[in-house]
Parts: C-alpha cells; sequence; structure tokens
C-alpha cells in the first residue's frame, strides 16, 4: 500500500470531486463562436449598426408621425424651391431634404430600409430551409437523386437572373412577390451546394455507419447527426447572403423590374435620382449611404462570424493577449529604469 | 485526346441546355391566352388591326405543340423574330447591340482579372502588410457596393465635372472602335471600371484566400527547402494550384456578368443588347426580349465550355474522369 | 455441460460471397473488375461465445462484419439470425432485429457525432426504437454511463471532453442499450493504448458473464484475441484459412499463415523471443481485385508445392481430434479445428527448415521464396 492510500487519500475520489465541481455542461459550437465574436470589435460595430438600422426601419411610421410627413404624400409649398427644385437637407423641417416631387427623404429612406431588410432577411432564411433540405437530400442519399439535384443545382447557380427577372416581369408584371421569389430562388442553390459537399463527406463517416445500426432511417440521420455539423458553413453563408438579396432588390428596382414607384426602395429612389443629382445631391447620397452602410455591415458580420467560426482564431486572440500583456510589461520596466535609484 | 472528347462532351451538354432553355422560354411567353400573347407580341402601341396580323403571322390559333415545332425551326434557322414595336426584325437588333455589349464583356473582364489576380496575388505573398490591409479594406468596399451605385457615383463624381470642365474624353453613350481608339476608350472606360469593381473584389478575395491556402502546403515548403527562389515557388508552383478554383468560379460568375451589363448599359446608355431588353420589357415588346434571353443563354453556356477547357487544361486530373 | 457442448447457434453464415464493383470512367462509367472482399465464408457464432476474426487489411473481416450486421447487401450467400434470414428483408423488416445486433467500432475519435452531447449518443437507441423518453430515458442512459465505467454526471458533455478509451466505453455503451444478443466488435482496441486496452477487453468480458451477450470480434492483433475469444477463425484474402477453438489455434496451429502470425507476435520475454523461430513471410498481400489460383497464399507460403497453385483447398477437419459437440462441426466457429490446406504444419514441424525461415534475431532480408522455386522446379519436370 503506498503511503499516499495509507493516509487515506483515495485518488480517483478526489478526481471525480474537482470534475464534478467545474461546470458538467459542455459548450456548444454557437457558444464559443459567440464568445469569440464578441472579442472582434469590427463584428461588434457591424453587429451594432444592423441593430440600429432594423430598430430605424421598425420606427420608420413613428418618425413619419413625428415629422407630419407621410411617406407617399408630396408637399410641394414646403419641400420645393422657387424653381420647383427639392430642398437640401435641414431646410423646412426637412432633415435629410426632399426627393424630385416634394416628398420627405428622411421617412422614405427609413420605409426603403423596411423594404430591404425584410426582402433580405426573408428570402434568405427560406432560402436557406430550402437549399439545406435539398442539399441534405442530394448529398445522403446519392446515386441518381445527387445527380439530378447536383446538376439542378449547378444550373441554378450558373443562370443569369436578370435573364429570369426581365422575363417573368414581362410575363407577370414586377411585384414584392415576385421579387422574393426571385431572389430565394437564387439564393437556395449556394446553400444546397455547400450543403450537398459536406453531406457527401460527412456521411462516410462511421457515426453515421452507427446510427445505421442502430436502426435509424435517413431522415432522423439527415437532420439530428448530419445537419448540426453543417452549422458552421451555412451560418456563414447565409450572412453573407443577405447583403446579396439587398443588393439584388436594389438594382432589380433600380431597373424598374422590382419595386414600383410610389412604394420607396433604396434601388428606385436611386433610379429616381439619378437624372436629379445636378440639383439635388441628397437625394443620391442618402439613399445610397444607407445601402452601402446595411450592405457592408452584413459584410463585415459575415465575414467576422466565418473568422469566428474557425478554432485557429484562438491562437489570434491569445497571441494578441500575450502581445498587449507584453508590450504593458515592458513599458512598466521602462518606467522603473528611468527613475534612478532614489 | 482525352480533351476532344471532354469537348465533345460539353458542347452536346450545352446543345441541350440551350435547348431547355428555349422550351422553357416558349412555354413561358406562349403558353397563355392568345390575345395577350397577341398583344405582347404586338407591342404596347399596337392597334387592333396590327394584333390580328400577328395572330395570323405567328399561327397563334394553332395548337401550343405547332407552334412549339415552328418555334424550334425558326431558332435553328437563326430567325428570331420580328419586332412590332420597332418594325424591325430581332436579329438586326441584335447586330445593333452586339458590339457595345461585346466591348463592355471582354474590357471589362480583361480589367477585373488582371487587376483582381494581381492584387489578390500581392495581398497574399505580403500577408498583414500594410498593402494586404488597405487592399482587404477595399475589397469589402467593392463588394458592398451594387454596380448601379458604381456607375451612378461614376457618373455623378467623375463624368460630370470633367464633362462640365471641358474635359470630352470621357463619356457617355457608345462609340465604336471604328471611330477611333480614342473615343473608343473614352466612351467606354467608365463603364469598364464600374463593371469591373465588384468583380476584382470577388477575385481579390477569391485569390488570395486560394493562394494563401496553397502557399501552406507542404509541397510549397519543400519547393522552398531545394533552395527556389520565391518568386519561383509562387509563379511556378503556387499559383498554378491556386488559381484553378479561381477559373472554375469564373464559370459560374459568367451568368452573373450578364446582370452586370444590363445595370452598365443602363446607366451609361450603351444601347448594347441589355438596354434594349430593359426598353422592352418597358414596352411589352415580347420578340426582343425572347430573342435576347436565347442569345444570353447561348453566350452563357459558351462561356462556360470555354471557362471549362481552361480548367480542364489546368487541372490535368479533371480530363481522366 | 449443455453450455459447454455450445449447441445453441445465434448467428450463421452461409457461403456468403460479397464483391464491390471497380468502375472506370470514359463517357459512361462500366464495371472493369470486381474486388472479391468476402469470397465464399461460412460461420456460425454460438450464443453466449465469442468467435475471434483475425486477419491483415484487406482479409474481408471488416466486410464480412457489416454483411453479418446487415450494414451491407451481400451478393451471394445467407445471413441466418437467431432463425431468421435477413440477407432477404427489407430495411423496415430489418429495424426490430438491429435491436439484437449492434456495432463498436475501432475509431474512437470518428465513431461519435463531435456535435451531439453523449447523453444524447448514447440515449439515441431509446430514441430510435421509441422505447423510453424523457427522464425515463435519461435514467436509463446514466445507467449505462455508470456500468461501462463513466461518471453518469457527465451526460451533457462533448465527445471532445473525454479521453480514446472513456469514449470507447462510450461506444461500449451504446451498443448495450438495447440489451441486444449479439455485438459486434470491429477492432475496438485497435486504436487504444496498451493499458487502455486491457480495460475495455476485461468490461467486455464482464459485461458478456452478465448479460449473456455474445461477440463477433475482430483484430488483427492475435494476443488480444486471444483473451476474449472463445473460439478463433483466421481470414485471408477473402477466404477463412484456419479455425479452431482458441487454446487449440494457439497450441497446434496448422495452416502455415496461421503459424507466421502467431510467430510475428511479439514474446514479452526477450529470451524466448531470440530464440524463437521469425517465420517472415514473402511479398505482399496479393490484390483482391485478382486473387491468385488455386490456394491464395500460396505465392507467399513456405510449404508450398504445385498442387497449391491449382487446387483450391477444402476445410477440413483435424483428423486426429473428436469434435466435443455436434452442432455445425465442419463450419468455421463450430468446435471442431478446421485448416484449408494441402499440407497442414503437423506438430513439431519447423517452418524454418522449409526454407524460407530467418531467426528473429537476424534482420537479413529474406531469402528467394521457396514457393517458387518448387513451383519452378516442378514444370521443369514436366517438360523435361
Amino acid at each position: 500500500m503506498s503511503i499516499l492510500e495509507e493516509a487515506g487519500f483515495d485518488a480517483q475520489q478526489a478526481a471525480d470531486n474537482l470534475e464534478s465541481a467545474r461546470s458538467v455542461q459542455g459548450r456548444t459550437q454557437l457558444q464559443l463562436t459567440w464568445r469569440r465574436l464578441r472579442n472582434d470589435p469590427v463584428s461588434m460595430i457591424a453587429l451594432a449598426v444592423i441593430i440600429l438600422m432594423v430598430i430605424a426601419a421598425i420606427a420608420a411610421p413613428a418618425v413619419a408621425a413625428l415629422t407630419h410627413h407621410a411617406v407617399d404624400t408630396a408637399y410641394p409649398d414646403t419641400g420645393e424651391d422657387a424653381s420647383g427644385n427639392p430642398v437640401g437637407p435641414g431646410v423646412a423641417g426637412f432633415l435629410l431634404g426632399t426627393d424630385s416631387t416634394g416628398r420627405d427623404l428622411l421617412v422614405r429612406v427609413l420605409y426603403g430600409a423596411r423594404i430591404s431588410l425584410f426582402v433580405g432577411v426573408v428570402s434568405t432564411l427560406i432560402a436557406i430551409v430550402l437549399g439545406v433540405s435539398i442539399g441534405l437530400i442530394a448529398g445522403y442519399f446519392g446515386g441518381i437523386i445527387d445527380t439530378i439535384l447536383a446538376r439542378f443545382t449547378d444550373a441554378v447557380l450558373a443562370f443569369p437572373f436578370i435573364l429570369l427577372a426581365i422575363a417573368l416581369a414581362t410575363v407577370f408584371g414586377p411585384s414584392l412577390t415576385l421579387i422574393m421569389v426571385l431572389i430565394t430562388f437564387f439564393s437556395w442553390a449556394g446553400i444546397a451546394r455547400i450543403v450537398r459537399g459536406q453531406a457527401l463527406s460527412l456521411k462516410e463517416k462511421e457515426y453515421i455507419e452507427a446510427a445505421r445500426s442502430l436502426g435509424a432511417g435517413p431522415f432522423r440521420i439527415m437532420f439530428i447527426d448530419i445537419l448540426p455539423n453543417l452549422l458552421a458553413p451555412v451560418l456563414v453563408v447565409g450572412t453573407l447572403l443577405i447583403p446579396a438579396a439587398i443588393v439584388f432588390e436594389s438594382t432589380l428596382s433600380f431597373l424598374g423590374l422590382g419595386i414600383q414607384a410610389p412604394t420607396p426602395s433604396w434601388g428606385n429612389m436611386l433610379s429616381d435620382a439619378s437624372n436629379f443629382y445636378q440639383v439635388a445631391w441628397w437625394y443620391v447620397v442618402f439613399p445610397a449611404l444607407f445601402l452601402l452602410i446595411t450592405t457592408l455591415a452584413f459584410n463585415l458580420l459575415g465575414d467576422g462570424i466565418r473568422d469566428a467560426m474557425d478554432p485557429r482564431t484562438e491562437r489570434l486572440i491569445a497571441a494578441r493577449r500575450l502581445r498587449r500583456r507584453g508590450k504593458r510589461k515592458a513599458r512598466a520596466v521602462t518606467v522603473q529604469a528611468q527613475q534612478p535609484g532614489k | 485526346m482525352a480533351i476532344v472528347g471532354y469537348l465533345i462532351r460539353r458542347l452536346l451538354t450545352g446543345a441541350i441546355v440551350v435547348w431547355v432553355v428555349a422550351t422553357v422560354t416558349f412555354f413561358l411567353f406562349f403558353a397563355r391566352p392568345v390575345q395577350t400573347v397577341a398583344r405582347q407580341l404586338a407591342g404596347r402601341a399596337a392597334t387592333p388591326q396590327v394584333i390580328n396580323e400577328v395572330i395570323n403571322n405567328l399561327g397563334l390559333n394553332d395548337s401550343i405543340m405547332t407552334q412549339y415545332w415552328h418555334f424550334l425551326d425558326n431558332l435553328l434557322h437563326g430567325n428570331l423574330g420580328f419586332s412590332y414595336f420597332t418594325g424591325v426584325t430581332v436579329d438586326q437588333m441584335l447586330k445593333q447591340d452586339l458590339p457595345p455589349t461585346v466591348s463592355l464583356v471582354l474590357g471589362a473582364t480583361v480589367l477585373w482579372l488582371v487587376f483582381g489576380l494581381s492584387v489578390g496575388i500581392i495581398s497574399a505573398t505580403r500577408a498583414r502588410s500594410v498593402f494586404d490591409r488597405v487592399a482587404s479594406v477595399g475589397v469589402l468596399v467593392g463588394l458592398s457596393m451594387p454596380t448601379f451605385v458604381v456607375g451612378e457615383l461614376l457618373v455623378g463624381f467623375v463624368f460630370q465635372p470633367l464633362y462640365s470642365g471641358g474635359f470630352h474624353w470621357i463619356n457617355t453613350g457608345y462609340a465604336g472602335i471604328t471611330s477611333g481608339i480614342g473615343p473608343f476608350v473614352g466612351h467606354m472606360l467608365l463603364p469598364w471600371i464600374t463593371l469591373a469593381t465588384v468583380q476584382a473584389a470577388i477575385y481579390t478575395r477569391l485569390s488570395r484566400g486560394q493562394l494563401l491556402e496553397t502557399l501552406g502546403e507542404d509541397y510549397i515548403r519543400t519547393a522552398r527547402a531545394k533552395g527556389l527562389s520565391e518568386r519561383r515557388v509562387v509563379f511556378r508552383h503556387a499559383v498554378r494550384a491556386a488559381l484553378t478554383p479561381v477559373v472554375s468560379q469564373l464559370g459560374v460568375d459568367i451568368g452573373q456578368l450578364l446582370g452586370g451589363v444590363v445595370v452598365v448599359e443602363q446607366v451609361f446608355g450603351l444601347g448594347g443588347i441589355g438596354q434594349t431588353s430593359i426598353q422592352a420589357v418597358g414596352n411589352d415588346n415580347l420578340p426582343v426580349i425572347i430573342g435576347f434571353v436565347i442569345i444570353a443563354a447561348v453566350f452563357v453556356v459558351l462561356a462556360n465550355i470555354i471557362v471549362d477547357l481552361v480548367y480542364a487544361a489546368l487541372d490535368p486530373r479533371v480530363r481522366i474522369t | 455441460m449443455a453450455a459447454e457442448r455450445g449447441d445453441d447457434v445465434l448467428v450463421r453464415v452461409e457461403n456468403v460471397v460479397k464483391y464491390f464493383p471497380v468502375k472506370a470512367g470514359g463517357f459512361i462509367r462500366h464495371t472493369v473488375g470486381h474486388v472479391h472482399a468476402v469470397d465464399d465464408v461460412s460461420l456460425v457464432i454460438e450464443q453466449g461465445k465469442t468467435l475471434g476474426l483475425v486477419g491483415e487489411t484487406g482479409s474481408g473481416k471488416s466486410t464480412l462484419a457489416r454483411c453479418v450486421a446487415g450494414l451491407i447487401p451481400v451478393t451471394k450467400g445467407k445471413v441466418i439470425f437467431n432463425g431468421t434470414e435477413i440477407t432477404k428483408l427489407s430495411r423496415s423488416a430489418m429495424r426490430p432485429l438491429r435491436r439484437e445486433v449492434q456495432m463498436i467500432f475501432q475509431d474512437p475519435y470518428s465513431s461519435l457525432n463531435p456535435r451531439r452531447r453523449v447523453g444524447a449518443i448514447i440515449g439515441d437507441p431509446f430514441a430510435i426504437h421509441k422505447i423510453a423518453t424523457g427522464a425515463e430515458r435519461k435514467r436509463k442512459v446514466q445507467e449505462l454511463m455508470e456500468r461501462v465505467g463513466l461518471n453518469p454526471e457527465h451526460f451533457n458533455r462533448f465527445p471532445a471532453e473525454f479521453s480514446g478509451g472513456q469514449r470507447q466505453r462510450i461506444g461500449v455503451a451504446r451498443a448495450l442499450a438495447l440489451r441486444p444478443k449479439l455485438i459486434i466488435c470491429d477492432e475496438p482496441v485497435s486504436a487504444l493504448d496498451v493499458s487502455i486496452q486491457a480495460q475495455i477487453l476485461n468490461l467486455l468480458k464482464d459485461l458478456q458473464a452478465e448479460y449473456g451477450l455474445s461477440y463477433l470480434f475482430i483484430a488483427h492483433d492475435l494476443e488480444v484475441v486471444r483473451h476474449v475469444s472463445n473460439k478463433v477463425a483466421v481470414m485471408y484474402l477473402g477466404r477463412v484459412g484456419e479455425s479452431a477453438p482458441a487454446e487449440d489455434l494457439y497450441d497446434k496451429p496448422r495452416h502455415p499463415y496461421t503459424v507466421a502470425l502467431l510467430s510475428a507476435a511479439p514474446a514479452a520475454d526477450p529470451d524466448t523471443a531470440a530464440a524463437r523461430q521469425r517465420i517472415i513471410l514473402v511479398g505482399d498481400v496479393p490484390s483482391p481485385i485478382d486473387p491468385p489460383a488455386g490456394c491464395r497464399f500460396h505465392p507467399r507460403c513456405p510449404k508450398a508445392q504445385e498442387i497449391c497453385a491449382r487446387v483450391e483447398p477444402a476445410l477440413v477437419r483435424d483428423p486426429g481430434k473428436e469434435p466435443e459437440g455436434e452442432s455445425a462441426t465442419d463450419v468455421p466457429g463450430g468446435w471442431a479445428h478446421v485448416t484449408a490446406c494441402h499440407f497442414p504444419v503437423v506438430p513439431g514441424e519447423n517452418l524454418a527448415t522449409a526454407g524460407a525461415a530467418v531467426p528473429a534475431s537476424i534482420t537479413a532480408s529474406p531469402a528467394k521464396s521457396p514457393a517458387k522455386s518448387a513451383v519452378n522446379s516442378a514444370a521443369k519436370e514436366e517438360l523435361s
């Protein structure tokens, strides 16, 4: 009997106690990602901007009520100057100026935000659901199902969407529904391709074989075993799809194939504004600015999430912390050195 | 000659794709009430006589399958229809519109390939340097800008001030090469830059990422360990491997490029296929739209085949399977 | 005594053949050949006993295991589990049978889904077969965890937080959940450290005793197999070369391949190791796409004669031994000692003097294969 055992020290018991004392809940991938994301100032600013934009969009009717300017109403007496041109920002109670027919630009821009964010987020969500399902089915079942679905996905990915937009707008006439259908149709393919690739490689893993040997059916395996492993790429692509959707919507509206006047969309406002930039720079600048900021914020956030999902980022964060600590130490040492011993 | 077999396979697939597109287009447009179709074919300003003429000429009262055969037959003979609105055949219109579009696409492609790839390669070889960081910011901004915004900004803040200041070389509208290289470039410069901006951003990021990954591979370390100069390592070995995904991305992007073309033509008034088709939508001018859709499909398929060939030339594994 | 005689046969494998098609590209992919993974194998696994299956990579043992588990379809032959022929069943008909047959996999790192909690993984069998839900399921899972030696409070952890040995225990718990009759262990300890191997093997033996489990235990390490098996079968290139009760196989191996394998197993005592004659086989295992004619082992066999290259030897019972049971005596996995060899090794025979052996203390490259020279001289005789 060893000395420790004689003293009544039970090694196993001690280890167990220590382990129980620590948290028994493992951290999910999402929790770890969020922790890393928190440490990235750029991503946090981007997230803040997005939240602000969402709040602004929701508050659009409130702003309209506050300024007493409705979104579709023109105010020629206050909103236009003597020669019938729009007034600039800050003039006559129009915080951002007016547009070509004397409507409050701020209110219209905020309503435009509603459209863009709604279209962007909702289309992307639907596209994710579609893309993940199709990708999983193609990747897991393989064979002829996969061949058909994969070819279809590739075809959609390579398809020039403007073509279809033009064609469908001719047949059905432009509308919000049309735009959302179009955007969803072209977004799901990117996700499906990634999900399919992952599913193809994951299905060879032993734990999938184990699930099959337990008697699990294909749908259980796809959605309970494979899907959790797909979170990372889907989240990254999804976040990057939103700005693409917003850009797409504004492009279509700009071309006249999307949201029609008088409903404000950043795209159709810019289309109108292009005729007036010599007399009303604000009409071009503010919608463009909002559009750019929103898109940029989503792109930055998407990049940030991609980095946060990568476990290698931990090392970078740790290295940065060490460097900072090192610098602080060095400074303390030099301060001391500079004070000659009194 | 595995590459010949590959080429034949791709041409066959391409032909099938064009056929599918033509069929879908046909049924999309023609499988509707005769009056609606006729009205759209005749154009917005058509009188009832013109509409009846259209119905008779095109046999719109025949069964849908008969119409389909006629449609395919016409296509194979290069006959894309007649625009009642403008009074010219569609292929005449397309012939007029082709030069601006082609000039735009080719010039922009060269521009963004050269710019995007070189910035990407330099960024990768000098990762985390000042150049790299500035380039990354540029990439992000470029990615977030819709093409039409870039176009409008260039028109408003470059073209306008220059033009009103008496500098007329940079201009909107189109001037073919026949009017001289100077005017040609002057008219195309801003459109090229507009179209190239977003694409350059995408390709800078893509090539940088690919090259960085490749440079981390073991066989590159071997090359360095052998004593090869860094330049040789990068250009003879790494770039080639890094480029293949870029090329395949190109294939996917060709289709999206068409979208950019339409926007740029609209903003700068270049009068190419894109702008014409947008006007056609506004005028309910169906024949032009059909013609545009099919031409575009052919273009996308051909471009994809070329890209696939380049890819197969770069990556020997593709030919074998 | 009935248990000793082992009359109840749980699994009967009859002449199972499994070929995988090899496809070539070109415009239309077509089949150019077959991988003969399993080529006419018959086995029995007896109730409450362990059959060890040994062989090199490419011998077909893993493929055979999956055929027995019903995970891959067989090309020919039958697998009969507890009286039911499972090879013909549809997937939905197989489902209730899946409760009776479970598998433990080789790699503890990839046999558990890294994104799911351990409690969910072990609880999967209950969920799939709708046996227990909620608190009841949690209780059963924690019981299982405790039984295999894990801390039940670690229910909510992810596999990454466990060591290799612990992960394998998780795999055992998952396999044990539904109290199956047969557990197929596909190299369950190959990826573990030696000291952990012993723990897992002992755990498996304890569980067998407690729950009356039957095991099909696959491994390439003979010593490991010896520790857990009642009967052992040795596979080579898709066929069974020899099968016997464990002690018989280790004391009196008859197939030259078995002898070579046993001689290669490391001995703990350095003196024994030095004195032992290592039989080093020349050449690599031939490809299963084009197996050698006749006895598959003949190109590497130190005793090969001309007939070995022509005629495939059948599994024959050791003539000097009376079987202790009556069930399936000549089928591998039964009580008989069967060998497929034209010139089985007799006790006392020194394969070293057959010409190919090299004493373990010398590491010179092996001499020219005597099999080839035997065949050559026989051929010369015929010609002259």
